[in-house]
């Protein structure tokens, strides 16, 4: 990896090394621990208070994430946006990622023309904000509009057409698909750049063999890229349950119908800030922002020491 | 070879429908955006003609919001943000690759945190402290927040291409006694022009379009980025179909235009920092 510091440097003065670390990584790290770490770490501390409505901050422990998992009240719509999240999270995985292995498996076909060209045009959904992608998607899926059901009695599915934003059954199914539509390029590009990795000698003696491209794709470059599947699913993960931005700009802090599309990110917001008739609070918000950070902890702890470590990783 | 024309034929209309359905909806939504109400709902599919074209959407736009102090306020937010982590993480990542020290590994251990974990969970202390400072409802409260989200994964792919540098140009500039900041601003600075490309891809668009940060810390009108004052903007409007399909090509046309030229840059930058 990194070569060895060198021999001028080694030789430095510790004083000016230090003053040079200072100057060259203070300010990076400055910013980075007053706007990120600190905030994270104050947020935890935050979940173990209560506010009364005087302002006066009281240390309760771990009253707080009781509250949050036995009370009726409160652990039901989180239980409710946890079971939504990781719905949506599946949908994703099944979904967006073999999509995405399937149009890198294609772009990255020898000899393929116009390779550029898809490229540039499938990634270009991811390059738009999430919110103005909802809300195109919203149009052209309504009723009133009309495109996407005079698209489906174009091909003789008329029948299938449901507003399909609005019924709690299909709502959260459908935006995962907007926010799958949206993100595919990722998975794509990264997997695409791994392919491109593979040097030309492992597949030349399946070639000379006379193996055809599909067998070759999943029986040689699958598996030598399944480092860089793994990375993608962590993304996701990590994506997905820090998910807002589609779901607040379709449907807005409620999440409707009926809550049918609340996720962790929704009801953060909700919890933390108000809506309507509850009013926010900062300590029970802090305590969803720790118990999604703890989420997300898990997810990354499982990826490094358990999936990251069983993967054979081959460099070329 | 028969055989072979077809399997790639079939390549290619697979290519070509996925490609139809990635822009189809974006072409669908920019070209309504120029035609009459009418002509909207008659015959969606169809391009704007000399009987259906119209603007009456955009002039609502430009008249019933400030859709020019948005642009310009997400282009200040982003441009800074983006030349502070720029800056700062190459500065960072020179020093954690040159100077090593007893604690460089945990150094940059700590810095990798922010890479996995979304700054957005520290949201509520993050009102807080920018509330005290009298920050908030500031563009320099967003530009910090985004300059400490952007910096861990800039280090972390500038690292790799200062490593590239070959020790002997560093060394050469030192044994002629040149101060090390000017080896770094001069020298090595100028060499990282490559990365540019990377770490734009992962902070600029982010960035742009990140609606959480605007939405909690700004309130007043004239400190929304485009993707909050667009956001807002529709649901206001939302029954006025021609305004509102203006408001999204207004948001989606310069993201386009600037990827069409970028393209390259951008989707080369990405696949780089992805095989690392």
């Amino acid at each position: 990896m990194a070569e060895p510091v060198s021999q001028l440097v080694a030789s430095m003065p510790r004083a000016r090394m230090l003053a040079l670390m200072t100057l060259f990584l203070g300010p990076a790290v400055a910013i980075y621990t007053l706007f990120s770490i600190y905030p994270l770490i104050a947020t935890m501390t935050l979940s173990t208070y209560t506010s009364d409505p005087s302002g006066v901050f009281t240390f309760v422990g771990l009253a707080n994430f009781v509250t949050l998992l036995g009370d009726a009240v409160w652990s039901r719509p989180f239980w409710n946006a946890a079971y939504n999240n990781l719905i949506f999270f599946c949908v994703h995985m099944l979904v967006q990622n073999p999509i995405g292995i399937a149009l890198a498996g294609l772009l990255s076909l020898p000899g393929l023309k116009l390779k550029g060209f898809y490229r540039t045009v499938i990634f270009l959904p991811t390059m738009l904000s999430v919110v103005i992608v909802g809300f195109s998607w919203n149009l052209i899926l309504s009723p009133l509009w009309g495109v996407a059901e005079g698209a489906l009695k174009s091909v003789g599915l008329g029948a299938w057409f449901a507003p399909w934003m609005g019924l709690p059954h299909t709502a959260l199914l459908t935006l995962a698909l907007i926010s799958v539509w949206q993100f595919v390029g990722i998975p794509m590009m990264l997997i695409y750049a791994a392919l491109l990795n593979i040097p030309d000698e492992l597949t030349d003696a399946a070639r000379v063999d006379g193996l055809g491209q599909l067998r070759i794709f999943f029986h040689i470059k699958l598996p030598l890229v399944l480092p860089t599947i793994g990375m993608v699913s962590i993304l996701t993960f990590v994506g997905n349950f820090n998910a807002f931005d589609l779901i607040y700009s379709v449907k807005g802090a409620l999440a409707g119908p009926n809550f049918a599309s609340d996720i962790l990110g929704t009801f953060f917001y909700r919890t933390f800030f108000g809506f309507q008739l509850q009013v926010g609070n900062p300590t029970m918000g802090a305590a969803v922002a720790t118990v999604m950070f703890l989420i997300i902890l898990v997810g990354v702890c499982l990826y490094l020491f358990v999936v990251q470590r069983r993967l054979r990783r081959y460099s070329f | 070879m028969f055989e072979r024309q077809l399997k790639s034929a079939g390549v290619h209309l697979l290519l070509i429908a996925y490609s139809c359905l990635a822009v189809g909806p974006i072409l669908l939504v920019v070209m309504n955006s120029f035609k009459k109400r009418a002509a909207i709902f008659g015959s969606p599919l169809s391009f704007p003609d000399f009987t259906t074209f119209s603007l009456i959407g955009y002039n609502k736009v430009f008249s019933a919001s400030h859709v020019v102090l948005y642009f310009w306020n997400s282009l200040v937010v982003t441009l800074v943000s983006m030349s502070l982590v720029l800056l700062l993480g190459a500065m960072a990542a020179w020093a954690l690759t040159e100077y090593r020290f007893r604690w460089t590994t945990a150094l940059s251990l700590y810095l990798a945190i922010g890479i996995m974990v979304p700054i957005r969970l520290g949201s509520v202390a993050i009102l807080t402290m920018m509330r005290k400072a009298g920050l908030n409802d500031t563009l320099t409260a967003l530009i910090l927040v985004y300059v400490a989200q952007g910096l861990p994964m800039s280090i972390f792919i500038l690292s790799e291409f200062v490593q590239q540098i070959p020790r002997d140009l560093r060394d050469a500039a030192r044994c002629d006694g040149v101060p090390e900041t000017r080896i770094f601003f001069e020298v090595i600075a100028p060499l990282l022009r490559p990365a540019i490309a990377t770490v734009a891809v992962f902070t600029i668009v982010p960035i742009w379009n990140d609606l959480w940060f605007p939405l909690i810390l700004t309130s007043s009108d004239s400190t929304h980025t485009i993707t909050l004052g667009v956001q807002q903007f529709l649901g206001q409007y939302i029954t006025d179909w021609n305004s509102v399909l203006a408001a999204l090509s207004m948001a989606i046309l310069p993201i386009v235009a600037i990827y069409i030229v970028f393209s390259r840059q951008l989707i080369a930058g990405l696949t780089a920092g992805a095989v690392k």
